[in-house]
């Protein structure tokens, strides 16, 4: 009979089973997104700058699609992931066409893409994924999902390496948190509204240049894609390359 | 008592005799008489024979790219003759760093792929585009399997509007592209040397052929000093739009190496002075 | 009702060569209503005639759109050309997914002429009943392709399936060097007017009954149904089937409005040449 060696925690012991080094199917590869909604439109902005660890893939390789029918989506995490689930999207919503003859809703765009990473919930889509457009009303959304499939509709968000240090930002800057009614003596929560395109773009800017300046992953290039009820536009501002 | 952690619990061999250490590393399975047709099917976990770098860079007419002759087998270089940039159809080659076997599969693959595309087609219109998305295709799904390719590639060629085109898959199927390219140890070595050059889309219009070339051939002797895993003799291909030409020359020789630093170096068992 | 001993399954030859399950699909494209089909250097066009099952029913759909460079126009059994057309949607997609490249029409064709010459060689089954002209945009510039049950598919400059369709390739072969260089709007003109000539004598085009499709260089495939296909119908001086232009085709003199009736008598013709020469 052979003779088994039990293996222990112990580093000293000798094993003569090979050692199994399983293969990683999963890379990060930086990046952050972030989308804002306002009253007639929304945005969906995203860095350029793709890497694996401490290498630059690529100081241009756009992460936000226009992906038809008035949406923008944006997966950030692992890129290989990311192209999967937004050309898969791209597929489903070429039938949806055949099938409905008519455009996906913002909110049926949200749901179907749930069930798209709910799907793969034993082996997810390592992705952040933000999904930009405008409700039934003509209002600007957003919906965030987390890798398997949870999401929710918000007025903005952060998704990918740079995430925690911009969400903060919106929170304030966004929804208006922390800040007070400065003829309330700080007594009354300063009033939500909602904000101007412009101001929309100087605070992606302002999140971009910051989170550019503290993360190694962001920098390059900034693409910002503005949905309106006329369309999509590509707004692309550089960022400290370093 | 035994002191050794190993055998905390146990009872002594002088009285019991040898422990079955089944007992304590029982299982359902009886290891003993596994044989190996039982053995568990396996996926490449580690690459065997490999190729180091491939290197491309963007000038203003095209592309230049290159990756050496040597597949080495560990540290043994098993391999010297080991051309690893191939032509697929008219408008692309393919350079593969990693895994030979794998590389060796790859090409049979593209070689199924341009008889299945020539077929009842009146012109060739497999263009380099459509390659890389086919190759990230075939790395994401063998990735998804936990059974990958143990490969980086760099696809280079024309695109389906006769642009070059350039792109770099890895066995994650991860796909990007950039003026310069490179594949392992490249990385780290010649990107660095790449980017003087061509910093942004911009530089590269300013790139000339003869410059171009230059770099990736210093880039080779860099990489030939540096990278233990190298050769001094590699493949370098040239694409032209001007001349829509894709040029494919092999046992090109690293040149104007200076190794009179290597007389000062000491250790590596040289003997101490 | 009429006997033939050669016509059990798509598997046997009649002692004559012939084999009469495929005849007898391509009669089954007959009893569709027209479908025309025309290329141009840079367009093709389709436009089809929709039937009704009775009046208050809906129209048939005659146009199927496979990818934004293709689509199909079909004359035959319906059911069969969904079959098609799906197969050929997803032809597209995974040409999309994995080379990232439309299509080949010529591939695409290929494609769906080898499923139907399948079917033509196995015992139990049958042949697809349904004929379609396949519209395209590729890289080799604009196609138009005719798909028979049979297998065969070819390349045409214009042509026309199903019922009456030989009064639009009439049409066709007076007009169609004219072709090449006609704009758009011209040859959706053409296309019309051959799908004109199709109809029965008390027929008339209507937004209801017509559907248009272009495909172009920098066109994608759009069909055209109900209020938008005005604009193309207002194109033509008359809607209705004056026979003005017949005088030099007399080919159309069975232009009964129940075209049914047709069928039996050809099929039967057939027939009875067979059992001639078997006997």
């Amino acid at each position: 009979m052979q003779k088994v060696i039990p293996t222990t925690e112990y580093a000293n012991e000798v094993r003569n089973e090979p050692i199994e080094h399983r293969f990683n199917p999963y890379s990060d590869n930086g990046g952050t997104i972030l989308g804002i909604a306002g009253e007639d439109f929304a945005v969906l902005a995203g860095d350029t700058r793709q890497t694996t660890g401490y290498s630059i893939n690529s100081r241009y390789e756009p992460k936000v699609f226009n992906v038809g029918d008035n949406l923008l989506l944006s997966a950030n995490g692992f890129a290989g992931d990311a192209n999967q689930l937004v050309k898969v999207f791209e597929n489903k919503l070429k039938w949806y066409h055949f099938n409905h003859n008519k455009n996906l809703k913002t909110s049926s765009a949200a749901r179907l893409i749930q069930h798209m990473l709910y799907g793969k919930r034993f082996f997810p889509y390592y992705v952040h994924t933000i999904l930009a457009g405008l409700d039934d009303e003509g209002k600007g959304c957003i919906y965030s999902f987390d890798p398997v499939g949870s999401y929710e509709r918000e007025q903005c968000r952060a998704g990918g390496a740079a995430a925690s240090l911009i969400m903060p930002f919106l929170d304030n800057q966004v929804n208006f948190k922390n800040q007070m009614d400065p003829n309330s003596n700080g007594k009354k929560p300063k009033e939500i509204r909602y904000l101007k395109l412009e101001e929309v773009i100087q605070l992606v800017r302002d999140a971009f240049s910051s989170a550019t300046e503290r993360h190694i992953e962001v920098g390059d290039g900034l693409e910002i894609l503005i949905v309106t009820k006329d369309g999509v536009r590509t707004e692309y501002y550089p960022l400290k390359r370093d | 008592m035994n002191h050794d952690p190993f055998h905390w619990g146990r009872p002594s061999t002088k009285t019991y005799g040898e422990y079955n250490y089944l007992i304590s590393n029982a299982s359902n399975v009886d290891r003993s008489v596994k044989s190996n047709s039982e053995f568990p099917k396996m996926h490449t976990q580690q690459p065997m024979i490999t190729g180091t770098s491939v290197i491309a860079i963007k000038y203003k007419d095209g592309i230049i790219m290159a990756a050496d002759h040597m597949g080495s087998y560990g540290s043994l270089m098993k391999l010297e003759d080991l051309k690893r940039i191939i032509q697929v159809g008219d408008d692309a080659v393919v350079g593969i760093s990693g895994d030979i076997s794998d590389f060796q599969y790859l090409e049979r693959l593209l070689d199924d792929l341009q008889i299945e595309d020539a077929y009842d087609m009146d012109q060739e219109h497999l263009k380099a585009n459509h390659l890389s998305e086919y190759l990230t295709r075939v790395m994401y799904n063998r990735r998804t399997k936990m059974n990958p390719l143990w490969n980086a590639i760099i696809v280079a060629g024309f695109d389906d509007k006769d642009e070059p085109y350039l792109k770099h898959i890895d066995l994650l199927g991860v796909s990007y592209t950039s003026p310069t390219l490179a594949t392992g140890f490249g990385n780290h070595l010649a990107i660095p040397l790449l980017r003087k050059k061509v910093e942004t889309e911009d530089d590269v219009k300013k790139l000339s052929k003869e410059d171009a070339i230059q770099t990736i051939k210093d880039c080779m002797k860099v990489l030939f000093y540096r990278d233990a895993r190298s050769w001094n003799k590699y493949s370098l291909c040239v694409i032209e739009k001007s001349t829509k030409s894709i040029s494919l020359e092999h046992e090109v020789q690293v040149e104007n190496m200076k190794w009179d630093f290597a007389q000062h170096i000491t250790g590596y068992g040289v003997p101490q002075l | 009702m009429f006997r033939n001993n050669y016509d059990n399954d798509a598997t046997t030859f009649s002692p004559t060569g012939r084999i009469f399950q495929i005849e007898y699909a391509v009669e089954a494209i007959k009893q569709g209503s027209a479908a025309v089909g025309l290329v141009s250097k840079n367009h093709v066009v389709l436009a089809a005639l929709k039937r009704n099952a009775e009046e208050l029913g809906s129209y048939q759909k005659k146009i199927i759109r496979v990818d934004n460079h293709m689509g199909v126009a079909l004359a035959g059994l319906a059911p069969d050309a969904r079959i098609l057309s799906n197969y050929l949607r997803q032809q597209a997609m995974s040409s999309q997914m994995v080379f990232n490249r439309p299509l080949n029409i010529q591939k695409a064709v290929n494609s769906i002429a080898d499923k139907a010459q399948t079917n033509t060689q196995s015992a139990g089954g049958r042949p697809y009943g349904v004929g379609l002209l396949i519209a395209g945009f590729d890289e080799s510039g604009p196609h138009l392709f005719e798909f028979l049950p049979s297998g065969s598919a070819l390349e045409y400059v214009a042509t026309a399936i199903g019922a009456r369709s030989q009064a639009a390739k009439t049409f066709f072969e007076r007009k169609f060097e004219e072709f090449p260089d006609a704009s758009k709007e011209q040859l959706i003109e053409y296309a019309l007017t051959a799908l004109r000539d199709t109809l029965a004598q008390d027929k008339e085009l209507t937004s209801a009954n017509t559907t248009v499709a272009v495909v172009g260089k920098d066109d994608a495939f759009t069909v055209y149904d109900d209020e938008e296909v005005e604009q193309w119908l207002s194109l033509l001086d008359t809607l209705s089937n004056n026979r003005s232009t017949g005088a030099d085709n007399d080919d159309e003199d069975d232009d009964e409005d129940d075209e049914q009736n047709d069928q039996p008598t050809e099929a039967s013709e057939s027939t009875s040449a067979a059992m001639e020469v078997d006997a």
